[in-house]
């Protein structure tokens, strides 16, 4: 399965400077682990001591945020798009 | 002459240079900007603010401008009303209403954020302004960026009231409307942001613009004699101003310009939109975002608030609590407040003082203590919410007997 996967400014340098890259895997948590054979270190800049996702950062799979879907679980198939986004203030 | 010494991650704490940038590039925590307090401590009085002029201006060394302020130099120093007959009417017998419904130059709380994101901006040198907004802060960049003399492109969720988009066009703002709520709205803007160079004012411009929002808590503290109230009831919606109120209160201690704080802070949300009262009731730390908001309060519709998690802190830190009210509710404590005390808010004012209504009857909050209403908006934005509420004005003749007619049926005056 290959995703697109989209990375926030602050984790480019791990990228090559690239905001978009392919990833491989059947669930987000594959996808993270695959991105970390790609790119050494951003599993971590991603995710906790624990390995879940840190409390500022939301993941979201064709535009939905996986705490609506089943989390790090949530399965993916190809061609489907994943953005890593810092979580952001707005409002009141 | 600024005293700032750049920013910091409010989680790790790694110190990040003075720069258009928001997150930690580390653990994705939020930068704030870092003070030099111990010179603060030197030239901040009293009398060094009290002797500047009657705006949000007068705390200008506790902002985290570099420059002089480039726009909204009107904006701030708005009226805490002291709410006798709204107080009688609920049981609270020292309240006070901090009324940022009349604020320069758009009517909200936003003017204050506002103002410092597009002098930092300028600053900074970009020249175009960009947010995603609910609606009053799209008017009040709208508005600040046409005085700047600026572009702007500005982001809304779609279904917002008249007031709010008329209020953002008017100023010859870009105004793009978002099939989708505000969540959808922050998530585009952060990828908008990432492949254009743009001052997004609640993005990368975000540690500043929060700041922004202390003055609002200086002025309660300095209009109250300086002194922190017991109790403040806050609107929540992003959860940045109830976080800067309260740190607000805990600098001007630092400084010594009040001798103490022990105000319980309280969130308050509509029921329709209520992640962080929620958890708050639960005793959670973790914010269950809610997927499609659904209430009259739209300006406060936020399903996914970013600093929730501070919010939340907050309340719990300060001894305080969160509390949200159903849209009748709102509707009613709107007109309590016109009613009682003539000022007329916006729903997220609705939820304010309904939510202290209820706090009210629960003995929360005391009926002995100094509580402050937090009134953020302006209620001629939000006329949809009240269609219907009430009967159209009877329509006479311009003759005598016709008035005397309606006046012997119906009138009391």
């Amino acid at each position: 399965m290959s995703v697109k996967v989209r990375v926030p400014t602050p984790l480019m340098k791990l990228t090559n400077n690239q905001s978009e890259v392919t990833a491989e895997g059947t669930t987000i948590s594959e996808i993270l682990n695959n991105l970390e054979s790609q790119f050494a270190g951003i599993k971590d800049r991603i995710c906790d001591e624990n390995g879940t996702p840190r409390r500022f950062i939301n993941i979201y799979l064709n535009e939905e945020d996986i705490r609506f879907l089943d989390g790090e679980s949530t399965a993916v198939k190809d061609g489907d798009e994943i953005s890593i986004i810092p979580a952001i203030a707005g409002g009141a | 002459m600024s005293h700032v010494k750049g920013l910091i991650c409010k989680e790790c704490k790694r110190e990040y240079a003075e720069e258009p940038i928001h997150v930690c590039e580390f653990c994705f925590g939020p930068l704030e900007v870092n003070y030099d307090y111990e010179a603060l401590k030197k030239i901040v009085t009293r009398k060094s603010i009290e002797s500047g002029p009657p705006s949000m201006w007068r705390y200008e060394a506790l902002l985290p401008l570099d420059e002089p302020p480039k726009v909204g130099l009107h904006t701030g120093f708005t009226p805490l009303v002291r709410a006798k007959n709204l107080g009688k009417a609920i049981g609270l017998n020292h309240l006070y209403l901090k009324n940022d419904s009349v604020n320069h130059p758009t009517f909200s709380f936003k003017d204050r954020v506002v103002s410092v994101a597009i002098s930092k901006a300028i600053e900074f040198g970009f020249d175009t302004i960009s947010c995603a907004s609910t609606g009053n802060l799209a008017n009040s960049v709208a508005a600040q960026t046409a005085e700047a003399g600026l572009k702007s492109c500005i982001f809304i969720p779609d279904g917002l009231e008249a007031g709010k988009i008329i209020g953002t066009l008017i100023y010859g703002a870009q105004l793009i409307s978002i099939r989708g709520s505000y969540d959808d709205v922050n998530r585009l803007c952060s990828e908008i942001g990432a492949k254009h160079n743009w001052a997004f004012v609640n993005i990368n411009i975000r540690p500043y613009y929060g700041d922004g929002s202390k003055s609002y808590g200086y002025e309660i503290a300095e209009q109250l004699g300086w002194k922190t109230p017991d109790n403040v009831v806050v609107p929540v919606a992003g959860s940045s101003l109830i976080t800067k109120i309260w740190k607000a209160f805990h600098e001007f201690k630092m400084l010594g310009l009040v001798d103490k704080v022990q105000t319980k802070v309280f969130a308050a949300q509509a029921t329709g939109c209520s992640p962080v009262t929620t958890a708050i009731k639960n005793g959670s730390e973790n914010i269950i975002p809610v997927k499609k908001p659904n209430t009259i309060a739209k300006s406060i519709a936020i399903g996914n608030p970013a600093d929730g998690y501070y919010g939340i802190k907050t309340a719990s830190i300060s001894g305080g609590y969160g509390e949200d009210v159903s849209d009748e509710e709102i509707i009613s404590a709107m007109e309590l407040l016109a009613k009682t005390e003539g000022v007329f808010t916006e729903t997220a004012g609705g939820v304010t003082v309904g939510v202290t209504k209820k706090l009210a009857q629960q003995g929360r909050i005391k009926p002995d203590e100094v509580t402050v209403i937090c009134i953020t908006g302006n209620g001629l934005k939000t006329q949809e919410a009240l269609t219907n509420c009430f009967p159209a004005p009877t329509v006479i003749d311009p003759k005598i007997d016709s008035f005397e007619e309606v006046f012997a049926n119906s009138l009391t005056v």
